[in-house]
Order: C-alpha cells, then sequence, then structure tokens
C-alpha cells in the first residue's frame, strides 16, 4: 500500500471522509485549521457538507442537529474552543447522539498560546460539561493514528450511541508524516431513533430533558450502563517492552511517542524500562496498569499538564508502587533525552513520588 | 344525512390536553403549524425543532419527528438537520429569550447563511418558563421581576424588532410579524405560515414569522385582558406587518 505524506490534522479529516462523514461544522482556531479548510476542499469532492459555522458553540449545535438527523458528523477545535463546546457536549451525551469530536490541545488556560499541551485531560474525561457523562476519548500519537483512530471513532460512536472524541495535541496536529490511507467504509449502521421525517413508523423525539419522576434516572441509568459496556470491551492500550520492565513510563499522545523513544535510550543505560501508552482515555486502562503492578518498582507519568492523568494512574497504583510524576506547563514540550534523565533519576531514588494535592 | 366535518384536529397534532396556561398563544400557533402541515401533505417530511421554554414539549403535541434544541441554538439544531435533509420541511420553533437573547448569534447567522428553514418566534415580550423576567422584546417600561420598576432604556436598552432586523439580511426571503391576540391575526398568521413552509419547500432559503402571543399569567392579565394588550399596546412598539417578501407565490 502506497504511503501519501500528510499533516496530522489532514489525515484525521481524510480518516473522516473515509469513515462515511459527509457532514462538518468548524469554527477556525490554531492549531487545527487545516481541517476546516481540508474538508472546505474535500466535501464537495464527495458529496458532502461543509459549513463553516459563526462560532464553536453553533458549530456544535449544528453537530447535534446532523446527528439527531441520523448522519454521521465531526467537529473540530482546539482547547479554547472545546471549552465553548462544552454545553453541546452534555447535550449530545444526555440525547444519546454519535457524533465526532477532535480537540488538538494548545496551551491554556484562557487564550493561553498556540503551542501543543495535554492540559485539558479534566475536561475530556471527567465530563466537561454538566451531568453525570462521558464521552470515549482517543488519544493519537502519530499521523497515521489521527486517521485510524478518527475512523474507528465513527464506528464506537454509532456501535454506542456516544460521542467520541479525539484528543490530540498541537505536535500531533501539526507534524507530517507518511500515512497509509484506510479503505473507504462501506456499511454504516442503521439508525432507527433518527429524525428522518415519520414516515411509516411514530415520530421521533431527541431530547434530553423529561420532566416527570422517571425520565431522567431512567436516562442516566441508560448512560451509566451503556458506559459500562464501553469500559469492559472498548479498552485500548500500546505496551511496549514491558514484558521484563522493572519501571514504567505511563504518557499518551505526543507525550507517549517521546517516551517510546526515552525508554529505548534508558535501556541502553541498563534501565529496563517499558512504556503504557493509553489509548482510550476514557474509558482509562485501568486494568492493564493493575497488571504491571507486580513486577514494578517504580512508575513515572509524563504530561504536558500540572498532573491530570496522572491522577487515574493514582487511582489504579493505590500506593502499591512509588509513583512519580513529570510534567511540562502551557505549551512547552518534552524531549526524550529529559525524560531519560528522569528515568535514571527515578531509579537512584533521586526523585520524589507523587502525592496527591 | 351524511355529516360534513367543517372543524377538526389537525391530523398533524396529538390528541392529548396540553399543559399551556388557559389562553396562552402556544396552543394556537401549535395548532396552525400543524394546519399548514396537514394542507401541504408533508407531516410525513416534517422535523421541528423544540426550544427550550414553555414550548420545549412542542413534541408532546406535534405527531411528528421533533429534536429539542438547547437554550438559543434551535436554528444551529435546524442547520444541522436540514443539511442532512435539504427535501424535508424543518421547523424551528422559538421565544423571544431563547431566539433574540441567548441565540441571537445562531439566529442571526442562520437567516444570513439564507439556510432554507422556516423560523417561528414568538414573542410575548418576557421570559415565560422562568417567571415572567425581562426578555430582549418587553416593552419600556414593562415590570417584570428583573425590572421591577419598569424596563429602563437607559441600561436595559430597548426592545429588538426582530422580523425588521431579519428582513433586513440579504438572504432572508421571508420576514412578517402576525398576531394570535383576535381572529384576524390568527388567519393571518396561519397564512404567513403556510407561506413560509411552501417557500422553504420550493427551496426558496430562510423564512421568519414572528408571531405577538400573550403570556397572561406572567403579565398578570386575564386572556382576555392579554390579548387586548398586545392589539391595544404591543403592536405600538411591534408592528404588524410583512417586512420582507421577496418571492411572491
Amino acid at each position: 500500500m502506497t504511503k501519501v505524506l500528510m499533516k496530522g490534522n489532514e489525515a484525521m479529516a481524510e480518516g473522516a471522509i473515509r469513515a462515511g462523514c459527509r457532514f462538518y461544522f468548524g469554527y477556525p482556531i490554531t492549531p487545527q485549521n487545516e481541517v476546516p479548510a481540508y474538508f472546505a476542499k474535500r466535501m464537495p469532492e464527495v458529496g458532502g457538507v461543509f459549513v463553516q459555522a459563526e462560532s464553536e458553540t453553533a458549530s456544535i449545535n449544528m453537530v447535534y442537529g446532523a446527528a439527531a438527523a441520523g448522519a454521521r458528523v465531526m467537529t473540530t477545535t482546539s482547547s479554547p474552543g472545546y471549552s465553548l463546546m462544552q454545553e453541546g457536549v452534555s447535550y449530545l451525551a444526555g440525547s444519546r447522539l454519535p457524533c465526532v469530536l477532535a480537540n488538538v490541545q494548545r496551551g491554556g488556560p484562557g487564550l493561553g498560546n498556540i503551542a501543543a499541551s495535554q492540559a485539558d485531560y479534566f475536561q475530556a474525561t471527567k465530563g466537561g460539561g454538566h451531568g453525570d457523562y462521558h464521552v470515549i476519548v482517543l488519544a493519537p500519537s502519530s499521523a497515521q493514528e489521527m486517521m485510524d483512530f478518527t475512523m474507528l471513532a465513527f464506528e464506537l460512536s454509532d456501535a454506542y450511541r456516544v460521542p467520541t472524541l479525539i484528543l490530540s495535541d498541537g505536535i500531533v496536529g501539526q507534524m507530517v508524516e507518511p500515512v497509509e490511507a484506510r479503505d473507504f467504509v462501506q456499511h454504516i449502521p442503521e439508525k432507527p431513533w433518527a429524525l428522518t421525517g415519520a414516515y411509516n413508523r411514530s415520530p421521533n423525539v431527541v431530547r434530553s430533558l423529561w420532566l416527570d419522576d422517571e425520565g431522567v434516572p431512567l436516562n442516566n441509568e441508560w448512560l451509566q450502563k451503556t458506559y459500562d459496556t464501553i469500559r469492559a470491551k472498548e479498552l485500548r492500550q500500546e505496551s511496549f517492552l514491558t514484558e521484563d520492565a522493572e519501571y514504567l513510563i505511563v504518557a499518551y499522545g505526543s507525550t507517549g511517542r517521546m517516551a517510546k523513544g526515552a525508554v529505548m535510550m534508558a535501556r541502553e543505560q541498563g534501565v529496563r524500562v517499558g512504556l503504557l501508552r493509553p489509548i482510550t482515555l476514557w474509558p482509562f486502562p485501568y486494568e492493564a496498569l493493575v497488571a504491571l503492578l507486580p513486577q514494578l518498582r517504580g512508575i513515572l507519568v509524563c504530561e504536558m499538564s500540572a498532573g491530570q492523568m496522572v491522577e487515574d494512574v493514582a487511582l489504579a497504583t493505590r500506593d502499591k508502587v512509588p509513583l512519580y510524576f513529570a510534567g511540562e506547563l502551557g505549551g512547552r514540550m518534552f524531549t526524550d533525552s529529559k525524560i531519560v534523565n528522569l528515568v535514571v533519576e527515578m531509579k537512584k531514588g533521586g526523585l520524589k513520588p507523587w502525592q496527591p494535592k | 344525512m351524511a355529516t360534513k366535518v367543517i372543524f377538526d384536529k389537525p391530523k398533524s397534532m396529538k390528541d392529548v390536553p396540553m399543559h399551556y396556561c388557559l389562553g396562552c398563544g402556544h396552543g394556537v400557533v401549535h395548532r396552525l403549524i400543524c394546519e399548514a402541515v396537514d394542507e401541504l401533505g408533508v407531516r410525513e417530511r416534517t422535523i421541528g425543532v423544540a426550544p427550550v421554554g414553555c414550548a420545549v414539549l412542542a413534541y408532546d403535541y406535534w405527531d411528528f419527528d421533533v429534536s429539542e434544541a438547547a437554550h438559543g441554538r434551535a436554528a444551529a439544531v435546524a442547520t444541522g438537520i436540514k443539511r442532512v435533509w435539504p427535501d424535508r420541511l424543518v421547523i424551528s420553533y422559538q421565544g423571544d429569550g431563547d431566539l433574540a437573547s441567548i441565540g441571537m448569534g445562531e439566529t442571526i447567522h442562520a437567516a444570513n447563511r439564507g439556510e432554507n428553514i422556516t423560523v417561528i418566534f414568538i414573542n410575548n415580550a418576557n421570559y415565560g418558563m422562568t417567571g415572567g423576567q425581562m426578555a430582549p422584546t418587553t416593552l419600556i417600561g414593562q415590570k417584570t421581576p428583573t425590572t421591577p420598576m419598569g424596563r429602563d432604556p437607559k441600561t436595559t436598552g430597548y426592545p429588538i424588532r426582530m422580523a425588521e432586523l431579519i428582513a433586513s439580511l440579504p438572504a432572508t426571503r421571508y420576514s412578517v410579524r402576525t398576531t394570535v391576540a383576535n381572529f384576524q391575526g390568527v388567519i393571518q398568521t396561519k397564512m404567513a405560515i403556510k407561506k413560509a413552509f411552501e417557500l422553504q419547500l420550493k427551496g426558496e432559503g430562510y423564512t421568519f414569522v414572528e408571531v405577538l402571543s400573550n403570556c397572561n399569567t406572567n403579565w398578570e392579565m386575564s386572556p382576555v385582558e392579554a390579548n387586548r394588550f398586545i392589539v391595544e399596546t404591543l403592536v405600538q412598539t411591534f408592528p404588524l406587518g410583512t417586512f420582507k417578501d421577496e418571492r411572491k407565490l
């Protein structure tokens, strides 16, 4: 199969097209501007619709409408824009509408900067909007994964009627790499609940409001049951050189990729270290981590944040293995050699353990 | 002797009691929409959008597909639906707080894009569902829970005339203001709604029907007094009429 050079953001857009997405609504924000530009050009070629919305608020609600109408639909944004979308994400979750969203993270809080960041982990995995809900969160670390995970996101979202988020960052979005274009998806599941016009059936209603005593609790029960199924069936992670590992790095996205290089370099210095790279950030692969605990002497979590995913790692380790954290703040990024130094220090006992704070 | 039915519930309307206050205009406008849908024979091709506000339960009364929308976002939701199903009749039904306050951006931009949808705007000069607070359409001097001394334009500005504002946008095809406060107004509202639907079904573009309606509970009036208030007072700020009609049927 031939490969083509693509930016991560373009690979994501092309993945959506190949997954059968024919509706895209978006608003410009750096560092994801390649995505709307790609769709604006590509959608007319495949008979799809591109709309530049007047705001991220409008984008996410156009997504709501198109999802309610039964289409495969997507929007993409970066951190401040994803904040603006949170109301809509809660409504999408509450109304059980499948759709694919992407946050190509940049430095925050506030307007921040346009460098890569991973500081939206809490927002992505723990809610972000109001109410007891989750979205499925996939974390790509390469341009290829931007394409592949976007295609997977449409399948998962339709299968479970849960919005799915690609949590990327400015590095993965902007990097140019060879990408193998996947085959076009041929089969898109039927959506008997969708709004198509009540022809030969009783009317469908897309809603998240019930004013009786039971409607909202029952909707929440359905959501929680669905989340349990997703937790049981859809956990994904990459384990790299963990079989004999005494030490473990946990990192995702572009940091996970840098950590992979660091693992190789640290092994040359005699440290038996491996990498666990969560691919589903929600659901979080707690079990994969727990399974490794008996062999481990230390775990280092690296994130481009002040320490967010580390809390999920702590939920898995429960003080059974010393836990360390290294964060890069506000758009600074890791280097592989910096991670190697941290791993070596961890082995020497020179790092201060992470504590809940 | 055969009986001739001269008045009946529209087929697109469910035969259930409504939750609206006695005398409220929502029920009338719901019915007019259903009559127009039936007369055009498009019930199976109609998709409604219900707003946040008293009319969120419109799907309890309309017997066609309906989506909720977050507060103010109905025009964006309707855009998403219409782009997926260009041949369906897509109706966004919204109140004044929803359409002209929190949703002003979505409202203006849907009209400015010329989305081929129909927006039915119920203007009753207050936030009905939350207890009658000031809306962008509240009259100067009108007392509400958030303007207890009466709306003061020095600090709260002036009532927004939506039908005129929408009419100023080049992509708008049809923008009118009617009322359901009296018999004549009901007939005109029905004609306006039906015309807007016909234009949409012909693919003409954005159509907007503003309907002056009473909120007698929050206005603390009887339904009769409230309707009289519309035709005597509300119309002075919100004149009835056709502000744009580019496509004669």
